[in-house]
């Protein structure tokens, strides 16, 4: 099962080890792990994906809110949240599928947002699954490169905010 | 004032008297303002002993036990010393010294990252950039090491922020920290529930671990299960929350522990585990104890609960607080039937010892020993058989018991019962243990001597590294691989040299007379207690 921890630390140097050597030393997984500053520049909020059973689900969150330099940590399934990824991918292209690539960009949203005469890199901003069906429809051309910011994401909005 | 200064200004206001470590470059500000101060140094003779003696002095006064050291192997050296008194919650602040704050990262002369190094270690660490920020840190590591699930703290300070002026030195009233505030009460639903099922409860029994200890809970404790007529066991590091001669104490659990105490705990109906975390040692079938039962998990650190068993009524809370919360809920019980039925147990029960005659008998002298010694001694027991003999027999009273339980440090009981006797002069301090740990420490006996602290030892000397001799035999079919200890010195050489009084006890008609003039008068002596080399705790 995956689970979203959207985590608030301080916003301290040290911080980004921390946690991520509490998953190593208690061997959680992490599928993706993104941080950034929030609106207030004390606070950084990390997004990590993770998943495993049940217990190890629970766990996670216990012993990140054990962590000191953890002020709140939120959990959530793709359900009730809104997530996003964003991925570059540079792929080669020539006279006979540059149609086709333009099309699969096409039809997944993506935009082609640098070109030499050889390659373009698209880039394509979405959920999760939707990121991963763009790198698969890729697959018959030739990927250079590929760069993936991994989840963030946010629970959706309320009108009583919790 | 400088920045060492300050940190010296910060150890008495926190009522530290005593500051165990080992000095260095990296250091030397630290403990050249000290001299200024009437805190008492500890020149300790390895690093990992003054976190050791450290934490001996925590666990008898409830004080926070504080040691300094100097950078890079100074500092490393220490860690296992933090991760000992990290696995048994442990009260520490442990300052490092470190090189030039404009060198780290380059790797210096006695450089190393202790912060990194030691971060699955320790509850907090704190590298300090500026001079300014000692009186806040020091007073956040104080009350973080000493409040809430206990445990080491770490701060390692850059010897150029030791040397740096400080403009206004002032140290925070209180403490504000908005990633920790500890949950000390229990939550009052879950309280009632409690009290609810064990008026219902035909077979409840208490399991008590170390976290009983570490919020003071004892007396609450016996009153509770007296009160309510509960049979207690306890995990290792429980030992003592209850006194054994106790009639409602059943002994340790787990798979070295009593049979009558594991009994109890799998025809219990109701557990209720307080200060414990389930550890494999004490429960190595976690189902057991939740399978047809009704489990009360309490605990003040809610990652513990539920981590090894899943319980019916969790509830997180300082021990203390939770039993003054139970107690002011009235209920009728009556358990006097399942506390005879163990009492039945405990008499048909007895482990199954097959002493060898022409020895001294471990098990048989621990008790005579502890049953000798001054009500409210102090027993350190180290690790290995002689930890297993000593959780089994040790009769303890008003008195302690210690020992490395999470981690089991070898070596841990010299330091940590001079620690002890350094925390509380008055008591009888007793430490026990193998001749595989006592040559892990014994250079701690000139520390003793140095600074007179008077602490009896006694080495149970079978000239093997008995436990792994006797988990080879039975794994290994007797292979037996670098568990011989020959080559040991003559310990009574070990104790004139250190200008101990010293005994050996090798015939079982002498323990008597033995055990009482080793119990005599409050110096340092040694007592060599020669066992059957082939003997075993099962």
């Amino acid at each position: 099962m995956k689970k979203i921890y959207s985590v608030l630390v301080e916003n301290r140097s040290g911080v980004l080890c921390k946690v991520a050597g509490l998953f190593s030393r208690r061997a959680f997984n992490i599928n993706s792990l993104v941080v950034g500053e929030t609106d207030d520049p004390t606070v950084s909020c990390m997004t990590i994906v993770s998943s495993g059973d049940d217990h190890t689900l629970e766990q996670i969150e216990k012993q990140l809110n054990k962590k000191l330099d953890v002020i709140k940590v939120k959990t959530f399934d793709e359900v009730s949240s809104v997530s996003r990824e964003l991925m570059l991918v540079k792929v080669k292209y020539n006279r006979s599928n540059r149609r086709d690539i333009m099309e699969i960009a096409q039809v997944l949203q993506a935009q082609i947002v640098d070109m030499s005469r050889t390659q373009m890199m698209i880039q394509l901003c979405d959920v999760p699954e939707r990121a991963e069906l763009f790198l698969k429809m890729l697959q018959s051309v030739s990927i250079v490169e590929v760069a993936r910011t991994g989840t963030v994401a946010l629970s959706k909005c309320h009108d009583q905010e919790n | 004032m400088n920045g060492a200064q300050a940190m010296v200004k910060c150890l008495e206001l926190e009522g530290v008297e005593m500051v165990f470590g080992y000095p260095g470059v990296a250091i030397c500000p630290f403990y050249d303002s000290i001299l200024d101060s009437d805190i008492r140094t500890i020149l300790i003779r390895t690093e990992q002993n003054a976190a050791h003696a450290a934490s001996g002095l925590a666990r008898v006064t409830g004080k926070v036990g504080v040691c300094a050291v100097t950078s890079g192997p100074g500092a490393t050296n220490l860690i296992t010393g933090i991760a000992t008194a990290f696995a048994d919650s442990i009260p520490l602040v442990c300052i490092t010294g470190q090189v030039n704050s404009e060198l780290i990262g380059s790797d210096v002369f006695q450089e190393a990252d202790i912060t990194g190094a030691a971060e699955s270690f320790v509850k907090y660490s704190y590298l300090v950039k500026n001079a300014e920020e000692i009186p806040r840190i020091f007073r956040e590591a104080f009350y973080i090491a000493n409040t809430g699930r206990k445990g080491p703290v770490l701060i390692d300070v850059p010897i150029d922020v030791q040397n740096t002026a400080i403009k206004k030195f002032s140290y925070p009233e209180t403490v504000n920290l908005r990633t920790y505030k500890p949950t000390v009460k229990g939550h009052a639903v879950q309280i009632r529930k409690v009290m609810e099922q064990l008026q219902k409860a035909k077979r409840p029994v208490i399991c008590a671990g170390g976290g009983v200890l570490l919020s003071d809970a004892q007396q609450m404790l016996r009153r509770f299960a007296h009160q309510y007529q509960v049979p207690v066991v306890t995990t290792m590091m429980g030992i003592g929350a209850m006194q054994t001669e106790d009639e409602l104490y059943f002994g340790m659990v787990g798979n070295n522990g009593s049979p009558c105490a594991n009994r109890a705990m799998n025809d219990a109906d109701m557990i209720i585990m307080v200060g414990a975390r389930v550890a494999d040692r004490a429960v190595n079938q976690p189902e057991i104890i939740t399978k047809d039962k009704v489990l009360v998990h309490m605990d003040v650190d809610p990652a513990e609960i539920g981590k090894n068993a899943g319980p019916t009524i969790p509830l997180v809370g300082d021990a203390k607080h939770i039993f003054e919360n139970l107690m002011e809920i009235e209920i009728s019980c009556d358990h006097g039937l399942w506390v005879q039925t163990l009492y039945e147990y405990s008499k048909t029960m007895q482990e199954k010892r097959r002493p060898n005659p022409d020895y001294i008998d471990p098990a048989a002298f621990i008790r005579k020993l502890s049953d000798r010694m001054q009500r409210d001694a102090i027993y350190v027991a180290d690790v290995g058989q002689n930890q297993i003999w000593s959780c089994r027999n040790c009769i303890v009273r008003d008195g302690k018991f210690l020992t490395s339980g999470g981690m089991g440090t070898m070596g841990y009981s010299i330091p940590a019962a001079m620690g002890a006797k350094l925390g509380l002069p008055s008591r009888q301090v007793v430490a026990v243990c193998g001749d595989g740990s006592f040559q892990m420490s014994m250079m701690e006996l000139a520390t003793m001597r140095q600074h007179q602290v008077p602490v009896k030892i006694i080495v149970i000397a079978n000239r093997y590294l008995g436990m792994v001799r006797e988990y080879q035999n039975n794994t290994y079919k007797g292979r037996y691989s670098v568990v011989d200890l020959s080559g040991s010195p003559d310990l009574s050489l070990i104790a004139q040299a250190y200008g101990m009084r010293f005994l050996r006890l090798e015939k079982r008609e002498d323990e008597d007379e033995m055990i009482g003039a080793f119990l005599q008068g409050d110096d340092s002596v040694l007592m060599e207690c020669v066992i059957d080399p082939m003997d075993v705790v099962k």
